[in-house]
């Protein structure tokens, strides 16, 4: 361009309004300001990007732990010294698969230890194995490998979740034990230990105790076929360690064992800021290592309705609910909406009444939703007394709040449609309504399904009217139908990250992305619709 | 006044000889679109069986009249006709009146080709269709083909009558529409200059076909183009602000025009 502009004075033209040099820096200075305003709009888009890039990235990371589930598989006695064939409702599973558990560890006898371990599979179990015994009676009568959900912490830890592991080191020296179980002494061959011990926090006492309190690293020394749990030491006479130490699970002998056959394991997070002790780590560490928790498509997660225990909650029961909201939404907002749109567009004289209902429609759209819930409760649940917490009444506040929105996209797309082809039919003796049917509408369509299909995912986004007309309640069984109690997705959301357990962390954040991959699906829907139904005249 | 006198010796004439009879009579007419007026006390006859032109300048009024005719004004809100046209002696803007019998009767080609994003077939089809024209598919069949030999383009689109009546060009979508107009069997046919749109060639196909169509149909055209009323129109009229300038044989108008602003016109010296 410059190039070009300084060849003309080359070539010896003469000077004009639009050559001197005035021009040129006004002709530089409108460059200047195209360059600006592509920076800037490149650099908006790439905030939004990076935005959408990260909130994405977080939700997805978050939920990608939730979508599995370990289980714990266990040789359950159903043998019919448990289990009568005849009374399958009167067996206490729960107590029959707890059984099989804490048979696992023979070692552990203490009432508390063993109430942590039961703990450690899902309060759920019984209620799986009941259902799973009555599909298939053929289990009966023996001893099966039976898999069963984990509890939430213990699913947690094992997820990496819960605790930070420190690899395990080796011990550089030999390890003596002084018993197999309960509080025992541990000596050291050398005195490398105690730095260690400084190193994960442990507290400094008189004549060089150290100990390890709760708010320290978990130190636990695997020997023997065994693991002890430092909670002392001190230095000892030659250059050695002496430590006491808690036996989480017995060992096999008081042999020492040299340098190669022990190693520490580093729990970094303290016990006291966790919410899972060294016990129940060291016992899943073991069911783990001898092969028996496997990690499973989470089906408990996409297949059950809600519940208070994080491992068994499910989004099934919020996605039907959703369904069936969103069917009444459409079966109401749709033919309304697009009867309303025909007749103000094609229809209705233009006049002052006309004019209002219009700037009307149009305020509604922007109406606060929760108005629409306040709506709902007063006139629908109030006066008219119709059910709470049912998804026909989530429909029709739904489908309040989308009218406006179909009505205004059908609206747009009846005036995109040109008025020849109006012409064209009302020319050779069609009729108004044989027009707009024949022929406009089948044009308009598109729009139309497009808006509708914006608008609908608009209402399906929606937690805040639905809360006031009880859609927030706790329900755990799925809705059969449009009058049964029931939540929607979003709302399930929203309860689920009021939750405080740490379970509800990961579900809420793949609640979330299920929810956004139904939104997405709509959108594309309207996106392919609008492409291959648009026409061209 | 002095144009009515005339037409009302023509009349006396026609009853007499074999000059043409009146198909559509406008007395008075007069437009407005809300405060502003359009059109101002035309008196205007449209003689069966010929085909009249409406020229005059941009904004002059002739497609406000050609509109009264199907009382196609009656989709704009603002608009508001006043005076009388007859079709046959019958009152158009009668309330006894229906407007869908009356625009089947008097069809309408329209500036841009406006066929429905329909196939070939269909566009023609529609219209017998809605008035019940046609008992059978074979009937209607054979209206289509009739309608569409009539309009010329039948050898041209017989293999592709399912194909998208969009997809033809500017000259053949004119042509199609002529059709469809052609299809509800209307006693007059109103072209609101439906050859702005086209080449010179479509243009000359378009105005032998409306030669050919005079023989069965009375037609009402409103265009730009003097050449071409002089080509098609056996009578012409010539609008001026709204006015009714003259109006008269077209072999007169073009030769010795009885007003100044219409031999102005006819030259070139204004519009």
């Amino acid at each position: 361009m410059t190039d070009a502009i300084s060849s003309f004075g080359a070539v010896g033209r003469p000077v004009s309004i639009h050559t001197d040099d005035a021009a040129k820096a006004r002709l530089k200075g409108r460059y200047r300001t195209e360059t600006w305003f592509k920076w800037l709009g490149a650099g908006a888009v790439a905030l939004a990007g990076l935005f959408l890039v990260l909130l994405l990235s977080t939700i997805v990371t978050q939920a990608i732990p939730a979508l599995r589930q370990n289980y714990l598989t266990l040789p359950i006695d159903l043998s019919a010294a448990k289990v009568d064939p005849a009374k399958l409702d009167a067996v206490n599973y729960d107590a029959i698969a707890q059984e099989a558990l804490t048979a696992r560890f023979p070692d552990i006898t203490s009432r508390q230890d063993k109430r942590l371990l039961r703990g450690l599979i899902s309060t759920g179990t019984g209620v799986f194995l009941r259902k799973d015994i009555a599909a298939d009676p053929g289990m009966l009568g023996g001893t099966v490998d039976y898999a069963v959900p984990l509890d939430d912490f213990a699913d947690l830890y094992l997820k990496g979740l819960l605790a930070d592991v420190g690899s395990d080191e080796a011990i550089s020296t030999s390890v003596t034990p002084s018993k197999t179980s309960g509080d025992i002494d541990l000596t050291f061959g050398d005195d490398a230990m105690l730095a260690l011990a400084r190193g994960h926090g442990a507290t400094e006492g008189e004549n060089g105790m150290l100990t390890l309190t709760s708010g320290a690293s978990s130190l636990l020394v695997v020997f023997n076929g065994g693991t002890v749990k430092l909670t002392a030491l001190s230095p000892g006479p030659n250059g050695t360690a002496v430590a006491k130490g808690t036996v989480i699970e017995a060992l096999d002998s008081t042999a020492p064992a040299a340098s190669d056959q022990a190693f520490l394991r580093v729990i970094d997070t303290p016990e006291a800021s966790r919410k899972i002790s060294d016990k129940e780590i060291v016992w899943l560490d073991t069911l783990k290592s001898a092969g028996q928790i496997e990690s499973r498509f989470n089906s408990i997660f996409f297949f059950t309705g809600a519940s208070r225990e994080p491992e068994l909650a499910g989004v099934w029961g919020a996605v039907v609910g959703s369904f069936l909201t969103m069917i009444v939404t459409l079966a109401i907002a749709f033919p309304i909406g697009v009867s309303a749109a025909i007749y103000l567009e094609e229809f209705a004289p233009k006049n002052r009444l006309t004019t209002i209902i219009e700037v009307n429609i149009n305020n509604l759209a922007a109406v606060p939703s929760i108005v629409f819930g306040l709506l709902g409760l007063a006139v629908f649940l109030n006066f008219f007394g119709m059910p709470r917490s049912a998804p026909v009444v989530g429909g029709m506040v739904l489908a309040l709040m989308t009218l406006p929105i179909i009505i205004i996209a059908s609206r747009a797309s009846l005036r995109a449609v040109p008025p020849s082809i109006r012409e064209a039919a009302l020319g050779i003796g069609a009729s108004k309504v044989q027009t707009v049917f024949h022929h406009v509408l089948p044009l308009a369509m598109p729009g139309i399904m497009t808006g509708t299909i914006l608008g609908m995912a608009h209402a399906l986004g929606e937690t805040a009217p639905l809360l006031m007309i009880g859609m927030v309640a706790f329900i755990v069984d799925i809705p059969a139908g449009f009058t049964d109690p029931a939540t929607i997705l979003p709302v399930q959301i929203f309860m689920w990250a009021d939750f405080p357990e740490a379970g509800f962390q990961q579900k809420t954040s793949a609640a979330i992305l299920i929810l956004l991959v139904f939104l997405v699906i709509m959108n594309a829907i309207a996106v392919i619709l609008r492409r291959r139904f648009e026409r061209r005249w | 006044m002095n144009i009515m006198t005339e037409a009302g010796v023509e009349q006396k004439l026609s009853s007499g000889t074999t000059a043409p009879s009146i198909k559509m009579k406008g007395e008075k007419v007069s437009v407005h679109y809300g405060e502003k007026r359009a059109l101002f006390d035309v008196d205007l006859d449209v003689r069966e069986n010929q085909v009249t032109a409406l020229i005059g300048p941009s904004g002059c009024g002739k497609s406000t009249f050609l509109r009264c005719l199907n009382r196609m004004n009656d989709t704009i809100d603002t608009a508001r006709v006043s005076g009388k046209i007859t079709l046959d002696g019958e009152d158009v803007y009668d309330p006894k009146i229906d407007v869908v019998e009356l625009r089947a009767r008097v069809g309408m080609v329209f500036q841009k080709p406006n066929p429905f994003p329909k196939s070939i077939y269909e566009n023609v089809a529609y219209g017998p269709r809605i008035h019940g024209l046609a008992r059978s598919k074979a009937e209607l069949d054979g209206i289509v083909e009739s309608s569409l030999k009539k309009a010329g383009l039948f050898n041209e689109v017989k293999d592709r009558l399912l194909e998208s009546g969009t997809g033809l060009s500017g000259g053949q979508q004119q042509r199609l529409c002529i059709a469809r107009a052609i299809a509800v069997s209307p006693e007059v046919i109103l072209m609101d200059e439906p050859c702005s749109a086209l080449d010179p060639i479509a243009t000359a196909r378009v105005e032998e076909l409306i030669d050919e169509l005079r023989q069965n149909y009375t037609i009402v055209i409103v265009t730009h183009s003097m050449q071409q009323a002089a080509r098609v129109s056996q009578r012409t009229a010539m609008f001026h602000l709204g006015y009714l300038v003259e109006e008269g044989a077209t072999d007169k108008m073009f030769t010795n025009p009885d007003d100044k602003r219409t031999q102005d016109y006819i030259t070139g010296r204004f519009g």
